[in-house]
This record gives C-alpha cells, sequence and structure tokens, in this order.
C-alpha cells in the first residue's frame, strides 16, 4: 500500500489550470500559498487581495474569498478589509511592478502602519505581463523592451531591493527575501510565507516575503536558464535572507 | 513501488522537472496533448524512484498531481 507523499493543495480550486507561461515560478509561488493556508487551516478565514499584473488571475486559482485592487492599491484595499473584519487572514499578491513601482506609496504606508496584513511579492526584474518592461528592480546593464542597451545607471539609477526597505519600517514583524531556483530553496521559500501569515494571526504586525522569481518569456530564456540567472546574475544582488522577524530574541 | 501520476493535459513542456528527478526516471513522450506539447512521461521498470517529490515541488504547472511512497 502506497501512501500520498504529494497532493495538489486544497486550498486550489479544483482541477486548476494556470494560466501562466511555460516555466514561470508564479505557478509555484501560488502553489506554496495554497500549501501554508492548508497548512494553517485558515481557507475559510481568509480574504485575498489580488493585484495587477501577472498576479492578477490569482483569485482564479486559490480557493479562497477575493477581491481584485486597482493598480498597486492591493495594500490600501487591504487594510480596509483587515480594519472592517479584524478577525479575517487577509493577504496580498503581487508583483514587483504593482508591489515597489507604482504601488510603493501604499506598500511601504501599511508596513509603517504596522497594519496586520500578510504581502507577498513576486520579483522577476521585470513587468511581465505588458510585455518586459524596465521595472523597479531590473538590474543594472539588463536588457529589457525600454532599455534596449541595458539599464543604465546614470539614466535610471539603482534597482529597488524591497525586502531591506520593508524590513527597516518599525510596524513590520516579519520581512523575508527567498528564491524559487531550487528545490531546496523552495522548501525555504515556503517556511517564510508560513511566517509572513503567522505574524498575522498572531497580531504581530506586518509580514512580507520577497520572492525571486523567473519570467522565460520576457527574459528569453528557457526555464532552465532562467533559473541560472536567478542563482548567476540576481541572488548576489538581491540576497536571500530573514531581514527582520521579531519573534527572534 | 513509488511513483507518481502525471496529468498530461497540464503540461506546459518547460522539462523542469527532468533535471529535477535524481534518478532520471521522467522523459519527453513522443505523445503530444491538447496544447499541442510534447508532454513528459514516468517510466520505472527498475522501480527506482524514491517518492522524494522533488519533480512535484519543481512543476510550476501542477502536472504532477501525486507522488506515492512505498511503504
Amino acid at each position: 500500500m502506497a501512501t500520498q507523499v504529494f497532493k495538489i493543495p486544497e486550498s486550489l480550486r479544483d482541477n486548476v489550470k494556470y494560466s501562466f507561461c511555460p516555466g514561470c515560478d508564479h505557478g509555484v509561488a501560488v502553489r506554496l500559498v495554497a500549501e501554508v493556508i492548508d497548512e494553517l487551516g485558515i481557507r475559510e478565514n481568509s480574504i485575498l487581495v489580488a493585484s495587477i499584473g501577472c498576479s492578477v488571475t490569482t483569485y482564479d486559482f486559490l480557493n479562497v474569498d477575493s477581491l481584485e485592487a486597482p493598480h498597486g492599491r492591493a495594500l490600501a484595499e487591504a487594510t480596509g478589509v483587515k480594519r472592517a473584519q479584524p478577525d479575517k487572514v487577509v493577504f496580498t499578491y503581487q508583483g514587483d511592478g504593482d508591489f515597489a513601482s507604482i504601488g510603493l506609496a501604499e506598500s511601504m504606508h501599511s508596513a509603517l502602519r504596522g497594519e496586520k496584513l500578510t504581502a507577498i511579492c513576486i520579483n522577476n526584474t521585470t513587468y511581465g505581463m505588458t510585455g518586459g518592461q524596465l521595472g523597479p528592480t531590473t538590474l543594472l546593464g539588463q536588457v529589457t523592451t525600454t532599455s534596449p542597451t541595458g539599464r543604465n545607471l546614470e539614466y535610471y539609477g539603482y534597482p529597488i531591493k524591497i525586502a531591506e526597505h520593508i524590513a527597516l519600517c518599525d510596524g513590520t514583524a516579519f520581512s523575508a527575501r527567498v528564491s524559487l531556483d531550487s528545490v531546496a530553496n523552495i522548501r525555504k521559500a515556503k517556511q517564510a510565507i508560513k511566517k509572513a501569515f503567522e505574524v498575522q494571526i498572531h497580531g504581530l504586525g506586518f509580514g512580507f516575503v520577497e520572492i525571486l522569481s523567473t519570467c522565460p518569456t520576457n527574459w528569453k530564456m528557457t526555464p532552465d536558464k532562467a533559473h541560472t540567472r536567478v542563482r548567476e546574475e540576481m541572488m548576489p544582488i538581491f540576497k536571500p535572507g530573514i531581514y527582520k522577524d521579531i519573534t527572534i530574541n | 513501488m513509488s511513483y507518481i501520476t502525471i496529468n498530461g493535459d497540464k503540461c506546459k513542456a518547460c522539462y523542469l522537472c527532468i533535471n529535477e528527478c535524481p534518478k532520471k526516471l521522467i522523459k519527453i513522450s513522443d505523445k503530444t496533448n491538447n496544447l499541442g506539447n510534447h508532454i513528459v512521461e514516468f517510466e520505472d521498470p527498475e522501480h527506482q524512484c524514491l517518492a522524494c517529490a522533488m519533480c512535484a515541488t519543481r512543476c510550476p504547472d501542477l502536472a504532477i498531481t501525486g507522488v506515492y511512497k512505498d511503504k
């Protein structure tokens, strides 16, 4: 008799088919969120605020109550939901362009106010859905459709390191950056996502996880090469790690 | 005997699972699904599968729907 050691999480809708491109790590990230919701037993009590970008269709995949926010305003909307229904677990699932470009004010001030929210941010160094334009996290020298000669420091400035900035906010309870480039790092990512939900459930403050992800279509790479790029080019600059955790000490 | 189950309709042919398997038991099939992709298939004639679930953890599209470990 064989025992099942892996199954599709119950928090995903039945027979779900992702709309992501082949090899995109968004699928892994959504599955990890679903696994964490299953493990914490909060599916009936959770509210998702989806954002704009490739993350826009998250509400089609996760079997939880959900809302759609205008571009960048997911955490502002989540703040309203949480204040109206403080006993619910409210979380957002956003991309880097949504979280750190158009929505930077909303995101930073949610952390500064110490809202009891969980924010998951996918960092793939580009605007994936609209065709691979230069985003706030685009690496120096990276070629995108709006920086055809590579990101130029004098013209565009430096990429933002989101997890470090959120960790500096006093209202933040947990801030971490994780990567999905290998199976070992996927398992670490799940632990970080779980922690970000737990700090909210215990009312400690703002929980944040930045996930380094791939965009094989806009990077014009095979999915396997895209993971190598995450390891060799992104991880030395966006260093994975836990930047703030008030439950330690 | 440990084994995995694959839903070919969900496979988008990224082939990440092929590199992930430590025993190299997953390979590209001649069959195609309704997306026109050559899907992956699991072949384990010598019962080498460890049920480590690394393929399923890696798969971004939930095409590997179950991993079963023999007691």
